[in-house]
Formats: C-alpha cells, structure tokens, sequence
C-alpha cells in the first residue's frame, strides 16, 4: 500500500485538512443496467439532458461519458466471453446459428451458445497522476482534500486545454457554454459527509463509495472470489499504482479485457514524460545549435 | 419466471444479488434474455405461454422421483383429502375438466369438491357464478366442512381419488420430452433446472419462486401462479425462511391497492363485494361468502366493522349496521368489458385517476373509440396523458378517421400531486407498508387523490343535504370528517389510516383483527390491516434501521395481518412444533410457556394453541384448525394442491395454448383454455391460431413488455427528461435470424402488424432474442417495450394496439404477453394507406373487422 493511499491524499497541499483519499469502486459483476447512476447524478448535479436518439448499441442511448453524462452505463452483448475477438464479431457472422443446430443436433440455439450481456457503469477515473489538472493553465482544475480531481466552474475559462490530455476522454467542453464540465465525485456531498449521489442510488452496491485502500481490499478479495467461481477474466482495472496514471481514485471490476468495455487498457497520463522529454529536446536543440554553429563557421572559413 | 425482476424490480433485485454472494443458485426461466437473465447462473428461454407445461413437468419429476417433502405434503397440504367420485380428470375428457356446459363455455363446480361435502355446500355456497363475474375466487373462504376437517382421507395417500394420487396422475404427460417439444427448452436443461430446485428443499434448505405480470397476463395466468404454488407445497417451501411463491406486483403500491382495492368486486380485505341475491340480510350475506371455520370464519365480525367504520352512528343492529348502504354488483365490471359498454354507449361518466388506458390498455384504439362515446370524461395525473388527449391527438385523428369535431365528450384534466408531494403509504410485494411524508406541496393547483375523492364526497354531499329520499341516505351517513391541514387544505392521510385501524366502542384503537365483534362494538376499515395504528402509533411511519434489529426487521415499517412478515409461518416447524431443522429455525412450539416462538416475526397461528390439538365437534373460526394445519385462512388449515373450489377453469392447472398460437396444443384435444374470456365483436377480431385457415399470415409470436427506464404507460417518465432521453424511442427486439428473414436493418424501421393494427418500432436485432424450436419448426418472436405513445417528451407507436382482448375468467385479466403478428421492413403507412394495409391483412387471414 502507497503512503499516499494509507494516510492523506495530498497532505503536502492540506497539512491537517487532509482527508483519507476517497474514491468509487465500480463492481461491474453486479451491475443490473439499471442507470439509476445516471439520473441521480444528473438530478443532484442538475446536469442537463443530453438526448442522443435511438441509437441501436443495445440499451445504451447514453454512448459516452461528456459534459452533460458524468455516468455512463455501458452494455455488451456478448456471444461468447471470449475477450475482444469475440465481442468484435459481426452479427452477420453470428448469424449463422441455424447451420450450428443442423450441426450439433442441439434442439434450441441457446444450448452451447454462451451469451453474456456485460453492463458496467463509467465514470471519471479521478487519476492520482492527473493530466486534466497538470494541464490546466487557470488551476481552474484542481485536488481536493479528498484526493479528487475536480473542475471550478468559476474559475475554467473554456481553453479547453484539458479535453486531449485525458487518457479516457472523460474531459469535455460543454455547447453554448464552452467551459469544462465532468464528475467532481459529489464534492459537496463530500463535503456534507454524504456519499455520492450515484453510489447512494445503485441498488446492488455495483457501485462502492469509501475510502480508496478499503475498497481496494474489497476489490481484491472480490476478484479472488469470482475467479474461484470461475470467471476467469474477471480482473481490476486502474486499482494498483503502477500503471500509466499511478493508479485511479475511481476503479473497475471488469467480467472481460478493459476494450471489451470501451475503456484504454494502457492509460497514460499524457504529462508523465514531459520532464524527460524536455530534457531530450534541450540535448537535441544543443546538439543542433552546434551543427549550426559549425556549418556557420565553417561557411566562413 | 415470468418475471423480469432486476429491470422491473431494480431495488427489490438487490437481495438476489445478496444471496447469490452468500451462494444462492439464480436460475431464469423467460421468454426473453434480458437484465435479470443477464445476473441468472442460468437462463431458458421458453416460448411465451407454455409455462405450464415447464413447471407441470417439474411437478412430474418431483411426484415421479418421490422427491416430495413427505411429511410436510401429509400434514400441511390437503394431498390426503379424497375427492367425489364423480370428479373427472382432463385426461379422461380430453382437456376437460368434469362439469363443463357447452352452451356457456362455464364449469358446474360441484364435481370438484371432497368427497363427502354436498355439491350444495361447495357450489351454492357463493354469491358469484360464473356467468355474472367469474368470481368464485372470492367465495374460496367458502367451503363448509365440519369443525374444519376434510370428511374423507388417506393417510397413506395411496387412494386413487385422494389429490396425490389425482395430481400423480394429472402431470404424468409433462414430461422433459414435452418441455422440448412445447416450451422449446432442450430437457436437460429443464432437468438441471428441476434437479436445483429439489435439492434446494426439504428440512435443511429451502428456495423460492417470483413471478410477476408474465405470468398473471395470460388467458391461463392464475393456474400458471397455482402451478408454482403446489411445486412449493410439494418441496415444503411455504411458511419457511427463504421460500414461498413471490408476487412481484406490477407496479409501485399496487398491492395497496388490492388490499384496499380500487377492484369492482371486493371490499377492503379482500371482503366480496354484495350481489343483489344477498337482498338486505346481512346474515345472508355472511353464509354465502363465508365458511364456517378457519380465518374467514370470523367474516360476520369484519364485514361489521367495516360497516361501523363507514356509517359510524348510522350502523346499527336495527338495520343490520347499515349493509343495505353497500353498493351490489349484479355482473362483471370489470375493465374490458366496461370498456365494451362505452363503446355500446351504455356508459355516461368515466373518472380515470393513475392509469392511460389510451396507451396500457389491449387493443388500445377501440379503448380510445370507447372513450369517443362518453359524455364527460375526469383524467387526474401529473401531465396530460393520452386518455386525456384522445379528443384532439390520437392516431386515429392522425389517419384521418376521425376529427375532433366529432367527439363529443367533454374532457375535464385535474392536476395531481405526485408522490413526493403527499403524506401515504407504499406497500410492496410482501404486504409490508412503509409511510411516506410529504417532502414539498404539490404546485399550483396539483391535489391529492385523497383531497379529490374527499372533495368530491362533500360537495355530492352538500348537494344531497336535506334529501329525504333512503337512496341518499348512504351518501349522507357517511363518516366522512377527516381533519384538514397544511396550506392547500389537505386531509390528514393519519387519519384515514386510524379509520382503517379501526376502534372499540370506547375510542380505544384495535391492535388486533382477533378483537373484531360482530355485534357493532369495534369498527375497522380493513380486517387485516388492524393493528396498523395499535397504541396510537402509525406503525407504518417505523423505520428502526435493519442493523438495529433482528433480521426480520419488524420493526421497519407494518406488515398485514399483524405484522407477520412470512405468512403460514407455523408450516416452518414439524407437525410436533419443533424447528424441521436449526438452519431453517423461524417460529416453534415452547411446550413451557404453552405458546408459539419466534425468531422475531408474528406466529401467524393461533398462539396458544398446542401442535397436538383437535377441534372438538361444533368448533369454528381458528378454533375448528387443526394444531398441525397452518394454513389458516383455508377451512381445513391445508395448502391446497389441489383447489376444490375458487377457481372457475379447474382446479388443477393445465395447459392450454395462448389465444393466438401458432401450434397446436400437444397435451389435449382442446386447444386455449375453455373458460377463457372473448370479445366477438367488431373492432376485436382475432389473428386466425394454429391450423385455422389465415394463420399463416400472421407467424410469428409478440409478446410485450417494459424497460427499467420507463414506467408503465409513460406518464411519469416520457415526461421526465433524464427518463425519456434513456429509451427514446419504441423499439422491437428481433434475432438475427429473424432479420434476415424479414429483411429487417439494425437500426433501420420496422411496421408490425395483427388484424387490429400496425404499428411502426426501430429495429434492434439481438442475439437476446432465440429463435426456438418448437414442434419440428422454427419459431420467432418479436418483442416489443409498450412505454410510448403520442404525449411525453419522446413519442412512438402504443405496442399494445397490436393485442386483442382475450381474459383470463377467473379475474379478467388480459393475455399481454403472448399473440401472433407479421413484421416487415420500413415504416408503416399513413393517413388511408394504413387502413388499407390493415384491411389487406385481414383479407389474406379471411377475417372480418
């Protein structure tokens, strides 16, 4: 366990006003689809509707995380959990079932047809090496004493310097408006010792608010109990430190391969090698300036 | 099965997901794949309507492989009672039970009864028959029988007319074979299925069963409800910790309102409603519609404290407390065929308050023609919904058929509160009622059903003052006195439910249904809500968290009767009253303190009455139940495997085919349930069913359905923005295959049609949707949500214009969930066009209008 995680988010910023860093679980084994997530965000953070029609991904008429959804519940069909291949089929491929039955002599097409239909509700990852925040030239971005990342609507001047550098398209500008608008994992809840409007509504728990080392635990422990039961990718998602964004305050049980779901499965906070990367433009540009410089003598020898 | 919990039920599905991490088998039997399959260990999908022959064939395994919780099903069910020689089975005629009357399609009832009672004591002793409303369900408290025991029985239950030995015999053709040839589920999955569920029961175990509205909406849902009813009696899963048969009602509070019912055929508690034969004699009354032993045996005392609470001073032992004042119901009123008399013209008022039969009824377009034949027309709710709209925006006005100019009924709209903005109660799927409090006052002029109904009593009532005619007399004698609060001047919702209470003749509040009298010194709104408000307390209001109590929770919120929270609780200890295991440990006989114990929940028994007790001669009420009879509100204290009365289509379930099937039925001669209830009539035809010439035309099986993200017919969230913009659209679900068939595109548009409509959805094809084979043939399905209609924020077609009216007699609900329909590619046709295309479809399946 990081120092970090065990004791106070950032009490170098804090000092005593430091509180355990807080975060989400989202357990998608036991995400029912029900998107109450969504509309009790939207009711509490009074974000406004985003209708996007009928779209035809399953029962998602959400389809990503923006400015106006700071939840979003995926859904996948899946023929058979066979990881990315498998969801990548074409239906015109899976088609062909009637030819499966002629086959196997199965009576009905559901025998031996493994079909799973995944749902998991995303959020803002709220990434201990933040690139939105690292970014953002106003500090209108900033760490809370919880840990959190969060956006100042006061302060965001819309420069929109934040929307490229997040690893997982999260940060987006809203239209009419032009600033930045995302999930602030209900600060002011927080800040009113309530838990989150979307994990107070979940009605199985899929979704888990605390403090980030238990849930951690509980996310391990979880894990190993379903893949005892079998589920065999099941696996966490962004719940340890030593991966592109140093770990995230809000991770994922995930049933399949992060693509699976939509989700990057090697997010890199898009500032982690800037310093090196200046480092190497300096080496570059003296070593160029004493081409330069020798050409230039040359010349005039 | 038939339940579709996790989409319908979200909050409810938390507990499954609960004993599915401490190591509960989920298994889901459904038509369809959807969100609760999604969570299910395992999924089956079977073909709409062919439930009984699944769960016919688990009875089969279970009676066939003596996997029977003997002792339970010899003690606790009426497995031993011998039934009428003259009682024949539908294997003997074809499909039959005894007693059908050809000439009115209804059963004479008098065969079914035990052996030993009079056919006089079984069929004459309801005031309903079938041919006025189809409800015997009512008069199931019936039954004489001596000090509550059944006259003849076997022990050994070896007899060939004792019910084991009949229901043996009954589901001996359900076999795995027919599951995979009816229901289209391959039978080693139904053995798996079937295996779970044994092995799952019995002294150490027990499991439950939920269904909800895919179950009750079908022309044979009450028998697919008995079915799962006699499977758990068979595995002892009643009255135990983790069993029972689970009744996921339809939508938010509709068990309330059942309790108390907003039903044309009975009081509150379930009390039948009077017929004319019961004239003015109270006496009367209670003979008819009540037995002699058992719960319903004490019918005088709540019918009385009824009358007390309603007309108070006016109910007095000289005018037999007023009974003449309660309304009679001389036929069947209920939805459809009222409907059917609007349309006739022989309605002239219709008051509609929370419900859109404009969109959420079957066949919904004559529903709207019906409304056109009203002279005034009420609509209370929260937005202007269909129902209130038909006048100016319908589809029917849309293709030119009609114009408002020629709709005559004067429409009022009243604004409602909604939930939030009234004090009341909730109650859920086990009878417990939890209070809400008004979070804000309802705006402008929204007002509480309970400011309108009581408004609307006062101002008729001042209109009446001073009448001396006795037909107003009912009107006027009312209690009808509620205190007034708050700045709109609403009546206290406390009150209320301390009428319902109910009191002594001192003012003292009842806190139980046992203190009820007959003789007009206790008053009580509903019997078994008494003790609601017992010392003075709303008990619904309690709201002790659960991790301070006791695992029952019996103090969150009030369970009726009595706040006993599993009902028939004495069956989870052994005919000796001891626990029938310590893992299964809920309520015992002490012998010490002479009463029943309990883990924390209400013995639901009489509580001093000892496991080895025998009625003497002469004994009624719960005095007349046996100590080892559980089932209490039964004359004879037994679940009932087999029913020898209270259901007008048998008393075993059977199969029969939906209305509109494709196949033939291949368990009997006869084809859809012969009691089932239909509506010959222009404006109703019927898709032509298997082997009717036509048929074909019309191939496929449609079944309709709702999502989590919409409500019922759309009036509380096509309106709501974060709702609507979750499942905008009206879509159908197809297979692959199906699609390819048809020609249909994922996402493109797709026209649906039946002989009374077509309608036009978005196409999503899925593999959730299987094509199943059924009878050596592939069958498809298109499923479609039925959420939309022409008012909200997102509109689309009504699913249910498609469906035509076809009842289930015994409570005259319609078959939502199953018909046949054609689909093809694009949209449908407006203005003439789709009249003409309609006609078209009725002329290839040579069916009139």
């Amino acid at each position: 366990m990081s120092e970090r995680l065990r004791t106070h988010a950032w009490p170098g910023t804090y000092d005593g006003e430091a509180k355990p860093r807080m975060g989400f679980f989202t357990d998608t084994s036991i995400c029912i689809g029900c998107k109450a997530c969504e509309v009790a965000c939207k009711e509490w953070n009074r974000v406004p509707e985003s209708p996007q029609g009928f779209t035809g991904d399953s029962y998602d008429n959400t389809v990503d995380l923006g400015a106006n959804s700071w939840r979003h519940v995926a859904f996948v069909e899946q023929r058979k959990p066979l990881g990315i291949d498998a969801a990548e089929r074409s239906l015109a491929e899976a088609a062909n079932l009637d030819q499966l039955v002629a086959e196997t002599g199965l009576q009905t097409y559901q025998e031996g047809d493994g079909l799973r239909w995944l749902m998991a509700s995303d959020v803002c990852k709220h990434c201990t090496e933040a690139a939105c925040l690292e970014v953002c030239p106003t500090g209108a971005l900033f760490r809370t004493e919880f840990g959190t990342v969060v956006v100042q609507e006061d302060v965001c001047n819309g420069c929109g310097y934040c929307v490229p550098a997040c690893p997982f398209g999260v940060l987006d500008q809203r239209e009419g408006d032009g600033r930045v608008w995302k999930c602030t994992l209900c600060y002011d809840r927080l800040k009113d010792d309530q838990e989150p409007a979307c994990a107070q509504a979940c009605p199985t728990d899929s979704i888990q608010f605390g403090e980030l080392d238990d849930l951690r635990e509980r996310a391990r422990a979880r894990v190993e109990a379903l893949a005892e039961a079998g589920a065999e990718r099941a696996q966490l998602y962004l719940a340890g430190d030593d991966d592109g964004i140093g770990g995230a305050g809000a991770f994922f049980l995930l049933l399949d391969d992060p693509e699976v779901y939509g989700l990057p499965p090697d997010p890199v906070d898009a500032t982690r090698d800037l310093g090196s990367t200046w480092a190497a433009a300096g080496v570059a540009a003296a070593a160029l300036g004493a081409a330069l410089a020798a050409v230039v003598l040359g010349g005039r020898r | 099965m038939g339940s579709n919990m996790a989409e319908q039920h979200p909050v409810g599905f938390q507990w499954v997901i609960e004993a599915k991490e401490r190591g509960a088998t989920v298994m889901h039997v459904d038509p369809r794949f959807t969100r609760t399959s999604a969570m299910a260990d395992l999924h089956a999908p079977l073909r709409p309507g062919t439930d009984i022959v699944f769960l016919g064939a688990v009875i089969n395994h279970i009676m066939s492989g003596r996997r029977e919780f003997t002792e339970y099903v010899r003690h606790y069910t009426n497995a031993r009672v011998i039934i009428k020689e003259s009682f024949r089975d539908t294997d003997e005629l074809d499909g039959y039970f005894s007693g059908f009357e050809q000439e009115d399609g209804l059963y004479r009832v008098d065969s079914w009864g035990y052996a030993g009672t009079s056919g006089e004591l079984t069929a004459g002793k309801r005031e309903q028959t079938g041919d006025v409303s189809g409800d015997q369900a009512h008069g199931a408290h019936g039954m004489k029988l001596e000090h509550g025991e059944p006259p003849e029985e076997d022990w050994t239950l070896q007899h060939p007319r004792c019910v084991f030995q009949i229901l043996r015999r009954h589901y001996a053709r359900y076999t795995p074979e027919m599951v995979e040839e009816v229901c289209g589920v391959p039978r080693e999955r139904f053995l798996q299925i079937a295996e779970t569920l044994c092995r799952n029961s019995g002294p150490e175990r027990t499991g439950a069963i939920c269904y909800a509205v895919g179950w009750t909406q079908h022309t044979v849902g009450v028998q697919m409800i008995r079915a799962a009813s006699i499977i758990q009696l068979l595995l002892g899963n009643v009255g135990r910790p983790g069993g029972g048969v689970l009744a996921l009602r339809g939508h938010a509070n509709i068990q309330g309102s059942t309790d108390i019912p907003t039903l044309y055929d009975i009081l509150p508690g379930y009390i039948p409603m009077p017929h004319p034969t019961s004239r003015d004699d109270l006496a009367r009354f209670v003979e008819l519609n009540g037995p002699d032993t058992g719960a319903w045996g004490s019918l005088d005392a709540y019918v009385t404290s009824l009358l007390k609470a309603w007309w108070g001073e006016a109910a007095t032992a000289d005018n037999q407390f007023a009974y003449s004042y309660l309304p009679r119901i001389d036929g069947d009123h209920s939805h459809y065929p009222m409907m059917l008399r609007m349309l006739d013209g022989r309605t002239r008022g219709f008051v509609v308050i929370g419900q859109n039969p404009a969109v959420g009824s079957a066949n919904s377009g004559l529903m709207r023609r019906a409304l056109a034949n009203l002279e005034w027309l009420v609509v209370r709710d929260m937005s202007e919904i269909e129902t209130a709209a038909f006048w100016h925006d319908s589809p029917e006005i849309e293709a030119g058929e009609t114009r408002p100019e020629e709709i005559a009924t004067e429409v009022f709209f009243l604004p409602a509160a909604a939930h939030t903005e009234k004090d009341g109660t909730f109650t859920n799927t086990q009878r417990l009622l939890q209070w809400h409090h008004k979070a804000v006052e309802p705006p402008g002029d929204c007002r509480s059903d309970l400011w309108f109904a009581y408004q609307l009593g006062q101002r008729i009532r001042a209109r009446l003052a001073g009448s001396p005619l006795q037909r107003d007399r009912p009107l006027l004698d009312l209690t009808w006195d509620y205190p007034l609060q708050g700045p709109k001047q609403e009546p206290d919702a406390d009150a209320v439910m301390q009428e319902i209470n109910g009191r002594h003749a001192d003012g003292r509040f009842v806190s139980r249904y046992q203190e009820l009298r007959a003789d007009g010194s206790t008053s009580c709104g509903s019997w078994i809500h008494a003790g609601i408000y017992a010392d003075g307390v709303n008990q619904t209001a309690r709201k002790k968290p659960g991790r301070e109590q006791n695992w029952i929770a019996p103090e969150w919120g009030w369970a009726w009767p009595g706040n006993r929270h599993i009902l028939y609780n004495r069956a989870s200890a052994d005919p000796q009253g001891r626990p029938w295991s310590e893992r299964k440990r809920y309520v015992w006989w002490d012998a010490d303190e002479g009463s029943w114990q309990s883990l924390g929940d209400v013995p639901d028994f009489e509580p001093t009455t000892p496991p080895d007790y025998t009625p003497p001669d002469g004994a009624t009420g719960t005095s007349a139940i046996r100590g080892d009879a559980p089932f209490i509100l039964h004359p004879d204290g037994l679940g009932w495997l087999y029913a020898p009365q209270g259901l007008v289509d048998g008393p075993l379930p059977t199969h029969y085919e939906p209305e509109e099937s494709p196949v033939p039925n291949r368990l009997y001669a006869v084809r859809a349930s012969p009691t089932r209830q239909r509506f010959e009539r222009p404006g109703n035809p019927y898709n032509p069913a298997d082997a009717q010439p036509g048929a074909d035309v019309f191939p496929f099986v449609l079944g309709t359905y709702r999502l989590t993200e919409h409500h019922t017919a759309g009036g509380m969230s096509r309106t709501v923005p974060y709702l609507a913009e979750l499942q905008p659209e009206l879509f159908c679900e197809v297979s692959p295959q199906l699609a390819a068939l048809r020609g249909l595109e994922h996402g493109g548009w797709a026209t649906i049609a039946t002989t009374r409509a077509a309608i036009e959805a978005r196409v999503m094809v899925t593999e959730r949707v299987k094509p199943l084979r059924v009878q050596g043939r592939t069958l498809h399905t298109v499923g479609l949500p039925y959420h939309w209609g022409r008012k909200g924020l997102v509109k689309g077609d009504a699913a249910n214009e498609l469906l035509g009216l076809a009842l289930d007699r015994n409570v005259h609900i319609s078959e939502y969930k199953v018909a046949t329909c054609d689909i093809r590619p694009g949209r449908r046709p407006r203005g003439p066009a789709l009249a003409a295309l309609l006609s078209d479809y009725r002329r290839r399946a040579g069916v009139g209008r």
